[in-house]
Formats: C-alpha cells, sequence, structure tokens
C-alpha cells in the first residue's frame, strides 16, 4: 500500500493568537503539527501496520516546516517531502488543493491519500474534498473506521445525523476525524531516524506546474470584539434555592 | 444578482441551516434552490414555503443517498450551464464538501463558514472565524461564481409562508458511474443535534467527582472513574431533556471515556451557537471556549472560582453541581409546566 499524508504546520492551539499591524502573530507561541493531522498520521501508520506498505508525509512551507515532517518520521513515516517555493504565499483552499494533487501525481502510483479533518488556522476543511476532486478519486471526508479488502474501501464518515457507512474502490482520499484511536507519540527509535533522513525539496519547477492563482482574499483581519459580560454568581441558601433563584435568572432572559 | 441556495436534506428534511441560507440568498435578490434526492418533491414545496423564487429539483434514485461525487457532478453540470452570480450553501458535513468540489469544477474559491456578509453590486465581502474564533478575518473571492457556505445559527430563519409557491423545474441528475456506495447509517443516540440545538448543557471532567457515590464492585480505578462520570451524565442529561436540549461534553470528558466523540465541542469537536450553553464541571480551556464563545447565554456551575469558564458565563454558580443540577432539574420542570 502506498500511502501519502498531507499535512500542515499551525500555531498551537493554546496560543493566544491576536493582530499586531493588520497581521497575526502568535507572540513566541510554539509552532505545532496540526493536531488533526496526527490522527491522520495515526491513521496512515494503522494501516500500513494492516497491509505493509510505506507513508510519504508532505506538507507546504519554508525550512521551518521540516520540524512537523520530522515529528511525522518520528512518528512512524517512512519519508517526507518538503514543498516549499516562494510563490506558494497566501494561497487559498483551492491553490493548495493544485500543489498537493500535484505532488501526489508525482510520487506516483499512490494509494491511499490522508489529511486532518481542517487546518486549526484558518479553519476551512476543504483542502482534502478539493485535492480529491482534483485528482479524480473518491473523497472520504470525515472518517473514522477505515477497512480495506484488496481496492475495495469501507469507510464510517461523521454526519450530523451519526455516521454513513460508504464503500468505495481505491485510490482514494481519506480526511480524518478522531474516534478509531488516538495519535501515537513519537519513538526514541523514530526521532532518531527523524534526526538523519534527508528531506528532498520539491519547487514549483520540480512538481512541474505553473504558481497556483488564489483567488480568495483576506483584506482584513479584526481581533473579535471581547464579549462585555461580568458573571453574576448565584450565591447563598440550599442548593434548591440556589436553583430556583438560577432557573428564574435564565427564564428572564426569554431565550428558552 | 442570481442566487442558487443547496438545500442539505437527510431522509427528505431539510436540516434548518439551508433555511437560514435561502433567507440569506432572498435578501440579495431573486433565489433559486436546489433541491436534490429521491422521492422528494415534497421538499421542493417547502422551499417555495421558505422563500425560494425558483426550484431546480434532481429527483433522482441515483440522488437517493448523499455521495459526494453524484451530487457534485450534478451541481456543477447547472451550473456551468446557468452561470448563477453566487451559490450559497449550509457549513454543514454535506454542504461544506460539496461547496469545495463544486468550486474546482468551476474553476473558483469558497468562503467558507461566514458568519455575516455585506454585497456592494454583485461583490460580496464576508465576515468568518478563523483559529477557532480567536479572529475574525473579511474576505472576498475574485472569481465567479461566489461560493459561499453560511454558518448554522448566524443568520436568522426566515418564516414560512404556507402554500406560497414559485418555479418547479425538474433537472437531470449527473449520469455516470461512480463507485462509491453507501451501506447504510448508524444513527446517534442523542435526540437533538448539537450544531442545530438552540440550548446545550454541557459536562466535563467535573462530572465524575461525585464523592457520594459508590461504584460497584470488581472495577478497576479508570472503571471506577467512567462509571461514576456516567452516573454524573445522567444528571447532564436529565437536564438536557427537560429545556429540550442537547448534550455536549469538554474534550476531557470525551478522552476520558465518558461519552463519545460526537459530544465533543471546541475546537477539535463541534463550534456551538446555541441560545444558552449551561457548562457543568467545565473548567473552559481555550480550546473549549473557541467552539461556544458566540452562544447567546452562558451558564457556569463549577466547584473551582477561578475557572475561566465564569469569565465567559453571564451566570454562575460555584458550588457542587451534584446538588444543584438535580435541583435545577426540578425548578425547570416545575416552572416549565412539565
Amino acid at each position: 500500500m502506498k500511502i501519502v499524508v498531507c499535512i500542515k504546520q499551525v500555531p498551537d492551539s493554546t496560543a493566544k493568537i491576536v493582530v499586531e499591524q493588520g497581521k497575526i502573530s502568535w507572540g513566541d507561541a510554539p509552532l505545532i503539527m496540526n493536531p488533526w493531522d496526527e490522527y491522520a498520521v495515526e491513521a496512515a501508520l494503522q494501516q500500513k501496520e494492516a497491509l505493509g506498505g510505506t507513508i510519504t508525509v508532505v506538507t507546504i512551507g519554508d525550512e521551518s516546516t521540516r520540524e512537523v515532517l520530522k515529528r511525522a518520521l518520528a512518528m512512524g513515516a517512512d519519508d517526507a517531502i518538503l514543498i516549499s517555493d516562494p510563490a506558494l504565499v497566501n494561497m487559498d483552499t483551492q491553490a493548495t488543493a493544485q500543489v498537493l494533487a500535484a505532488a501526489i501525481r508525482k510520487i506516483g502510483a499512490v494509494d491511499m491519500a490522508f489529511f486532518g479533518r481542517q487546518a486549526i488556522d484558518a479553519d476551512a476543511g476543504l483542502v482534502p474534498a478539493q485535492t480529491a476532486r482534483l485528482l479524480g478519486w473518491p473523497a472520504l471526508t470525515l472518517s473514522s473506521v477505515i477497512k480495506i479488502e484488496g481496492s475495495n474501501v469501507r469507510v464510517e464518515r461523521g454526519i450530523e445525523e451519526g455516521r454513513q457507512i460508504v464503500t468505495t474502490k481505491l485510490p482514494a482520499v481519506f480526511s480524518m476525524t478522531k474516534d478509531f484511536g488516538e495519535p501515537r507519540y513519537p519513538s526514541f527509535m523514530g526521532i532518531r531516524k527523524a534526526s538523519r533522513l534527508e528531506i528532498p525539496v520539491w519547487s514549483l519547477a520540480g512538481l512541474g506546474i505553473p504558481a497556483p492563482a488564489s483567488v480568495i482574499a483576506w483584506p482584513e483581519i479584526i481581533t473579535p470584539p471581547s464579549r462585555e459580560v461580568t458573571c453574576e454568581f448565584i450565591t447563598g441558601g440550599s442548593p434548591e434555592e440556589i436553583a430556583e433563584t438560577l432557573a428564574n435568572k435564565i427564564l428572564a432572559e426569554k431565550v428558552l | 444578482m442570481n442566487t442558487w441556495v443547496f438545500i442539505d436534506q437527510f431522509k427528505g428534511n431539510a436540516l434548518p441551516a439551508s433555511w437560514e441560507a435561502l433567507g440569506v440568498g432572498k435578501t440579495l435578490g431573486n433565489v433559486t434552490a436546489l433541491v436534490f434526492g429521491s422521492g422528494i418533491e415534497a421538499l421542493a414545496k417547502t422551499a417555495f414555503e421558505y422563500g425560494a423564487d425558483e426550484v431546480l429539483l434532481a429527483d433522482d434514485a441515483a440522488l437517493a443517498e448523499y455521495r459526494a461525487e453524484a451530487f457534485t457532478t450534478t451541481l456543477s453540470k447547472l451550473a456551468a450551464e446557468r452561470t448563477p452570480d453566487l451559490l450559497l450553501f449550509p457549513t454543514t458535513t454535506r454542504g461544506r464538501e460539496l461547496a469545495g468540489m463544486v468550486a474546482i469544477d468551476l474553476k473558483t474559491g469558497v468562503m467558507v463558514d461566514v458568519t455575516a456578509l455585506e454585497a456592494a453590486g454583485d461583490k460580496i465581502t464576508v465576515t468568518r472565524p478563523i483559529y477557532g474564533g480567536k479572529l475574525l478575518t473579511k474576505e472576498t473571492c475574485s472569481s465567479k461564481p461566489q461560493i459561499i457556505t453560511l454558518r448554522g445559527r448566524a443568520f436568522p430563519k426566515p418564516a414560512q409562508q404556507a402554500g406560497k409557491s414559485g418555479t418547479l423545474t425538474k433537472v437531470a441528475a449527473a449520469t455516470g458511474d461512480f463507485p462509491t456506495k453507501v451501506e447504510g447509517y448508524t444513527t446517534s443516540e442523542s435526540g437533538v443535534s448539537l450544531a442545530d440545538a438552540g440550548v446545550i448543557v454541557s459536562g466535563g471532567r467535573g462530572v465524575s467527582n461525585n464523592p457520594t457515590l459508590t461504584p460497584p464492585a470488581g472495577l478497576d480505578e479508570k472503571q471506577a472513574e467512567i462509571w461514576r462520570a456516567q452516573q454524573g451524565f445522567v444528571l447532564v442529561k436529565d437536564l438536557a431533556s427537560v429545556l429540550g436540549a442537547a448534550v455536549g461534553a469538554s474534550r476531557a470528558a470525551v478522552d476520558g471515556g465518558y461519552i463519545p466523540y460526537p459530544h465533543q465541542v471546541g475546537q477539535t469537536g463541534k463550534v456551538v451557537s446555541p441560545d444558552v450553553y449551561i457548562a457543568l464541571g467545565i473548567s473552559g480551556a481555550i480550546q473549549h471556549l473557541a467552539g461556544m464563545r458566540t452562544s447567546k447565554v452562558i451558564v457556569a456551575i463549577n466547584k473551582d472560582p477561578e475557572a475561566p469558564i465564569f469569565k465567559l458565563a453571564r451566570y454562575g454558580v460555584v458550588g457542587d453541581l451534584f446538588q444543584i443540577v438535580p435541583a435545577l432539574t426540578a425548578a425547570f420542570k416545575k416552572k416549565m409546566g412539565k
């Protein structure tokens, strides 16, 4: 099984994010692998353990993004590719999908491409399905449990109403949610291997595509107005008296 | 402006965010509703009642179950032929995915999970949350058609006008051999969907700390904790049931094995925006707050007066949730005549 995992570097989920002079700043918060992408790496590792094969992790970014590739390698991926080009800045989701689809084509003979369900920075959650569409592969978004037999796939997908159970054929794109296992920690051996492995850099020329044009722009980014709430603490009396007062306060809001 | 709105439905019932999107479309001019499925002509009638001027109805066995490829191909073909200016989708699982895939076919972009929008002529500028709601960004799209997905409960649901009708146009479903087949569904145990809920009652790690309970013999420490938490969630569910509310949970409760993941609210769970959000035994990690901070009225019950959840809460109780929650359930039961 030839498996690709597409991952992204993002500011830590606990970072305080602010706008400074129109630009997004996360201060000195660390950059990490997008938490959802850890589930994508885990799902790929589980498939490799069940079926054999190799896992290649791919990211787009500058030299600093090598760190997330190394983390995926330390978790157990076999090799990594950094896609880096000065033209690849401020990309929207369809431009990102074009680059990733080109990379998956260039890697060649890929059976499964894994993504996290969305990145916690731009929160779009579009790239997996868009990459699938460009490749002409089935999009199995919001997947949890995956079963492969030959080239047949059976997945459970999370939807508003519960889970949808879908069958299709490989090759396919999977975006992973939770509910099939927690991402493993890098092993000591994995960290050693990751530190030694050469990570090739692919430019747009190397991918053989022109710079994709982004059509979505962010003309203004703002810090949301803080909620002007002072908490009114309900105190005094028995639990029943507190509950009575609280219920009256909530009902007086006339939103129930 | 020629606006299309995709009506997301499951087994013939539209998700409420579809009607909210139709309402947004109406503020911009004439609206065409897209109703795709099998045996769903009744839904086309409902779309007229919520304000659609025209309905494009693709009623075909091939669309009986939602499949990304079949729905995308059908929609993209229609849009290529009829060239709408604007496509609106509800930000549901199906709506988001379909918007993204149709955008690839039509060589355009998607403005996703939008909470506000303004139009200047044919040009739309939207506002949407990023970084889990820590920031907002204005967003524009330079290509046509503009494709937007609208966050549920961010826009008002239009009033239903019984008997209103419009132009019904039957259109063909895409033909083709789509390898994806739907085997079936497992439905969630919870009655009310978090995304649509007007009221949410959520439990956190604190629901496992009832000191007065004695777990059955033979459980190890972890099993005993889960058993305690499940008793705690009975209180959460009782309150939710009286209020007709959905049941939510913090990541700590989900990771602790107290309640399944579909209930998780927060940055790596569901982002919700109910009228009332009641947080029980939830301290309020920044990732949880990101998922519920736009709720209208937040109520928190927690034993720790320093818990960050109180910074967002309008009403707070510092105390023992195992005593207060049953009393609160009883109080609502009495006051709401149940």
